[in-house]
């Protein structure tokens, strides 16, 4: 097991630059995600990290040692890939074992760290069969075990769970996480899918266009957002916002009524953000948010119901106990209570903090 | 009866076989009429006798197999069967080997003039035999290869059609695959073999039969290099019972018809691994 150290990494392709100048520290058996939309440069950080990409400029440690110069063999971490490279040639038992192939070990010791392996995967009877003959979420776990059965000090993962189907993707979801339990091995993690991030991570990294955003735990990121491209991205459905201003002591928005909330130190043009769970359709209170417009479309999900409303021309979601379901068409009021909002500098979309 | 739309994914069902159908299997009947007619005079002719050689008559009148106890029993026969057999076999196995690691390093290597290489090793494809027979026979006179096997061998040894194939092949093989492998600990000699040669197996099959069967009927080459009759190939020792004076067209006719059964079992054993191969190649990830 080790630390991973990222100090002012960058890759630059030509004139592209992929990732400027990243600083990040992964503590020993931490579980890391990287996450952000497609290009943001997560999947090349991790690339960097592997040995799959060389380092244009910065830093990278393993283990506290400088491992810029190192071929991927030397730096004794293992990668798990979206599309599980597993060999349709060769069966589970010969795929598990392809990540011992440069092992110095006798061939009884190799059979028996496969099949230690398989066993707390759940595959032991699977070790005889090809890929072909495999679900994707066994392909998957035989990918996993080729990574296990090196023991090495960090697990990498590039979008793992991408290929699945919804279901199975939350089962493997608490199958990795219950394996880092097991293991405490280091792991960083990519993935688009911010509930992937929630629901697995130590600590998420936020990433776009080559930079980190934030970096904190899930329940940071989901209270505190920084900007407003986290505050949107973290969290399902997204983050609400609504133009407003602030002058002097008061805060409005077009289409809602706010009271008992000051602005505090902004000014100008704000976006007030409030999460669709704290948005709730019923009577405003004396105080918070509230918001007055036609519903648009309801999503029924039984425990609740996401309702969507136009407030003066900017689609907002509310939700709605499960069994009420107001029908599109009507105009209902949706509010949220003080310390639920969000503001943010309209022009620089930085967090001016919560209200 | 309404006839069977295209996509309706029906057996077809006698009474309802289109028009268009019968046109197809006609043409196709045709086709394959006219490819195995010229075969199967080739074993009637060799059933036959000398003088029965013109009786065009499918089924000889008397049927004989001193033809292939005559051949068989000429001791040239045999050594042009085995020249052949070398050849081919050696030049199959070094294209199976040089133009796949070629093919692999043009398909999965970034670095300078990688292109221009690629366009150098097409453009020869562009070039025909015919003109570089001359310069193969200066270069082999004046390195000491004429009447040689190296020198029937040595144009073949890599092909740019072998390179091209391969290339085109190890591009739908997965970066991830060989980054897997590459993180294992392999290095690029061992990625190659073990991991990227064992993927395109249906494509190195195909190459194998195109390179096996091009090299055992190949005969302007090998009648060019060759002068003494122990290093003939099977074409050129057959091309011999041809002379000015007569053709003894069913000797010829016999020894091609021993000459294809080398190809058959090539092709029925590859033809295993073709399938095998499309079906490892349709594994989705």
């Amino acid at each position: 097991m080790a630390n991973i150290e990222l100090r002012g990494l960058v890759k630059s392709y030509g004139k592209t630059t992929a990732v400027h100048g990243i600083d990040l520290d992964i503590a020993d058996g931490e579980f890391v995600v990287l996450v952000g939309p497609s290009g943001c440069g997560k999947s090349t950080t991790l690339r960097m990290i592997a040995g799959l990409e060389d380092i244009t400029a910065g830093t990278l440690k393993i283990g506290g040692e400088v491992v810029n110069e190192r071929e991927p063999k030397q730096r004794n971490i293992a990668m798990v890939f979206q599309n599980y490279a597993i060999y349709p040639h060769l069966s589970v038992a010969q795929n598990i074992g392809f990540g011992l192939y440069t092992a110095k070990l006798s061939k009884a010791e190799k059979d028996q760290r496969i099949l230690a392996t398989a066993k707390i995967l759940g595959m032991e009877d699977l070790l005889k069969r090809r890929p072909s003959e495999l679900s994707g979420g066994q392909r998957q776990r035989v990918a996993i075990g080729r990574a296990m059965v090196r023991d090495p000090v960090a697990f990498l993962f590039d979008e793992p769970l991408s290929n699945l189907d919804a279901q199975l993707r939350a089962q493997m979801r608490i199958e990795i996480k219950r394996l880092h339990q097991r293991l405490g091995t280091t792991i960083v993690y990519v993935t688009h899918d911010q509930i992937e991030a929630m629901t697995m991570a130590d600590k998420i990294v936020v990433m776009r266009d080559g930079r980190i955003l934030q970096v904190g735990t899930p329940t940071e990121l989901y209270e505190s957002p920084v900007d407003v491209f986290t505050a949107r991205f973290i969290g399902s459905p997204s983050m609400n916002l609504v133009p407003g201003k602030a002058a002097g002591d008061t805060l409005t928005a077009t289409g809602a009524t706010i009271a008992g909330l000051d602005s505090a130190s902004a000014s100008g043009d704000v976006l007030i953000g409030v999460r669709p769970h704290d948005l709730v359709v019923g009577e405003a209170g004396a105080s918070g948010l509230s918001l007055s417009g036609a519903v648009t479309a309801v999503e029924p999900l039984g425990s609740e119901t996401l309702v969507h409303l136009d407030i003066a021309g900017t689609e907002v979601i509310a939700t709605a106990p499960g069994k009420l379901v107001p029908k599109v068409g009507s105009t209902i009021t949706a509010a949220a209570l003080p310390g639920s909002l969000y503001l943010f500098d309209a022009t620089t979309e930085q967090s001016l903090g919560r209200r | 009866m309404t006839a069977i739309a295209p996509d309706a994914g029906q057996p077809l069902k006698f009474g309802r076989i289109r028009p268009g159908q019968i046109l197809i299997w006609t043409v196709l009947l045709l086709g394959g009429l006219l490819m195995i007619t010229p075969i199967l005079y080739m074993f009637s002719t060799s059933l036959k006798t000398a003088s029965q050689v013109y009786d065009l008559r499918l089924i000889p009148a008397a049927p004989s197999f001193d033809n292939y106890v005559k051949v068989l029993s000429d001791g040239n026969f045999m050594r042009w069967f085995l020249n052949s057999s070398f050849i081919a076999i050696t030049v199959t196995l070094s294209n199976l080997f040089f133009d796949s690691m070629v093919g692999y390093t043009l398909a999965k290597f970034e670095f300078r003039g990688r292109y221009f290489i690629f366009l150098a090793i097409l453009s020869t494809l562009m070039i025909p035999t015919e003109m570089l027979v001359i310069p193969w026979y200066l270069m082999s006179a004046q390195l000491h290869w004429l009447d040689s096997y190296w020198g029937i061998m040595f144009p073949g040894m890599m092909t740019a059609f072998g390179t091209f194939l391969m290339k085109q092949f190890f591009e739908t093989v997965p970066d991830d695959f060989l980054e897997a492998a590459r993180i294992d600990g392999l290095n690029e000699f061992q990625i190659w073999w073990k991991v990227a040669m064992p993927l395109v197996a249906p494509a190195l099959s195909a190459l194998a039969i195109f390179t096996f069967l091009g090299n055992w009927t190949a005969f302007f080459w090998p009648l060019i290099v060759t002068t003494s009759r122990e290093l003939y190939t099977l074409p050129v020792g057959l091309s011999s019972f041809s002379d000015a004076q007569d053709t003894r067209w069913e000797m010829i006719m016999t020894g091609a018809a021993l000459a294809t059964i080398p190809t058959l079992i090539v092709f029925l054993v590859l033809q295993r691994f073709i399938v095998r191969g499309v079906m490892l190649a349709g594994l989705k990830g």
